[in-house]
């Protein structure tokens, strides 16, 4: 319906292709699925990052810090939304993954906070990312800019809830 | 248009109440009032800061409804998403989409300067306008229309903004119609907005 379908279509595959490019440290357990981050309003601070951490090991496992040159500091946030107030809260515990499991960093839920852009996010741009987790060590991925309004919605795959489904699974090389 | 009135007043209340947190206007939140006055309780004069650095007061609004929306820019999702809708939305009203008001006002007046705020909306509809102002000004005109808003520090000596998300219909006299709730589809929103449009020639 909106717009932005075709546009948000042709990013996510390009998210597909980029993401196979996650390199672990080895032994890491964990893989980093579908990762974007939303372009900027000129002038904007701040950006936002969303993947699916997916933890095939069998012990769980954190996220607890994520770096970029992106941005002067990358924060795990958390969003709420009660009553038509959106909350925003800052992880600093980190976000556990469950062992087998997965988690979404979507829309309206856990995502990485970019605070203080070094520059501006245009659609087709795209940056490097390392998640570190506190077993499985540092994750690197590629994360491919989307338009300002992009949801997972618009993608129209309807698999970011936290399962590897609707496209090709992305697993690390 | 009572009725959502009512309710918009009956979901605010129970946040205040579930929540505990501070609330202005605390006192004309108590369920046993009736919808009209709840309706009538929201918005108020204002004086503010245009996007061009220049004064501006809720005179400047008068004489054609308005759609309101209160957000910052250091907002990574919520605002950008609804200042895109809005500007969707403007773009579906044709030419009668300048039959109303579009304003963008910050709840984070320390950051958000009138130069911050012209750039950042220069990424959407070029009918949207932005105010900021003092930190007193922006909690006066948060009290009248009922944003709640709250400063939450992170880690690194910065800070969040806990706000609402609803964007406020108002008649050509300033008077509460209905809101917009975040991310309501493009019909439902077309709807009421084409129901602002039709306000306009007869206010």
């Amino acid at each position: 319906v909106r717009p932005l379908f075709t546009l948000a279509g042709v990013a996510l595959l390009t998210a597909a292709a980029v993401s196979v490019f996650a390199q672990g440290t080895g032994t890491a357990s964990i893989t980093v699925e579908q990762p974007w981050a939303r372009a900027t309003p000129a002038g904007a601070q701040t950006s936002a990052a969303y993947m699916t951490l997916d933890n095939k090991s069998s012990s769980a496992d954190r996220l607890i810090g994520v770096s970029s040159d992106v941005a002067a500091k990358l924060q795990i946030h958390e969003m709420t939304m009660i009553n038509g107030v959106m909350q925003m809260r800052q992880l600093t515990d980190g976000l556990p993954v469950p062992a087998g499991g997965s988690v979404a960093l979507k829309p309206g839920s856990y995502h990485i906070m970019l605070i203080g852009l070094q520059r501006p996010l245009a659609a087709g741009d795209s940056f490097p990312l390392t998640l570190t987790f506190a077993k499985a060590g540092n994750v690197s991925v590629t994360v491919p800019v989307r338009a300002i309004g992009a949801t997972p919605g618009d993608s129209g795959m309807g698999s970011m809830q936290g399962k590897p489904g609707g496209m090709a699974p992305m697993e690390m090389k | 248009m009572m009725r959502t009135g009512h309710a918009i007043m009956a979901a605010v209340t129970g946040f205040a109440v579930a929540a505990g947190v501070v609330f202005f206007g605390v006192g004309l939140i108590a369920p046993s009032r009736g919808a009209g006055q709840a309706s009538a309780a929201i918005g108020g004069p204002f004086t503010l800061v245009d996007d061009t650095g220049a004064p501006v007061t809720e005179a400047a609004l008068a004489g054609k409804p308005s759609a309101m929306y209160f957000g910052y820019t250091f907002c990574p999702e919520a605002c950008p998403t609804t200042l895109l809708d809005m500007s969707r939305w403007i773009k579906k009203l044709g030419p009668d989409a300048d039959k109303l008001n579009y304003v963008f006002i910050t709840i984070d007046p320390q950051r958000d300067t009138p130069k911050l705020m012209h750039s950042y909306l220069s990424s959407f509809d070029k009918h949207i306008r932005g105010f900021t102002g003092t930190p007193e000004q922006t909690a006066k005109v948060a009290k009248e229309y009922r944003v709640y808003y709250k400063r939450i520090p992170t880690s690194d000596g910065g800070y969040l903004m806990d706000h609402s998300t609803m964007i406020y219909l108002m008649d050509a006299r300033g008077r509460f119609v209905t809101v917009i709730p975040y991310q309501d589809d493009d019909a439902s929103a077309m709807a009421k907005l084409w129901n602002l449009v039709a306000t306009a020639a007869s206010s």
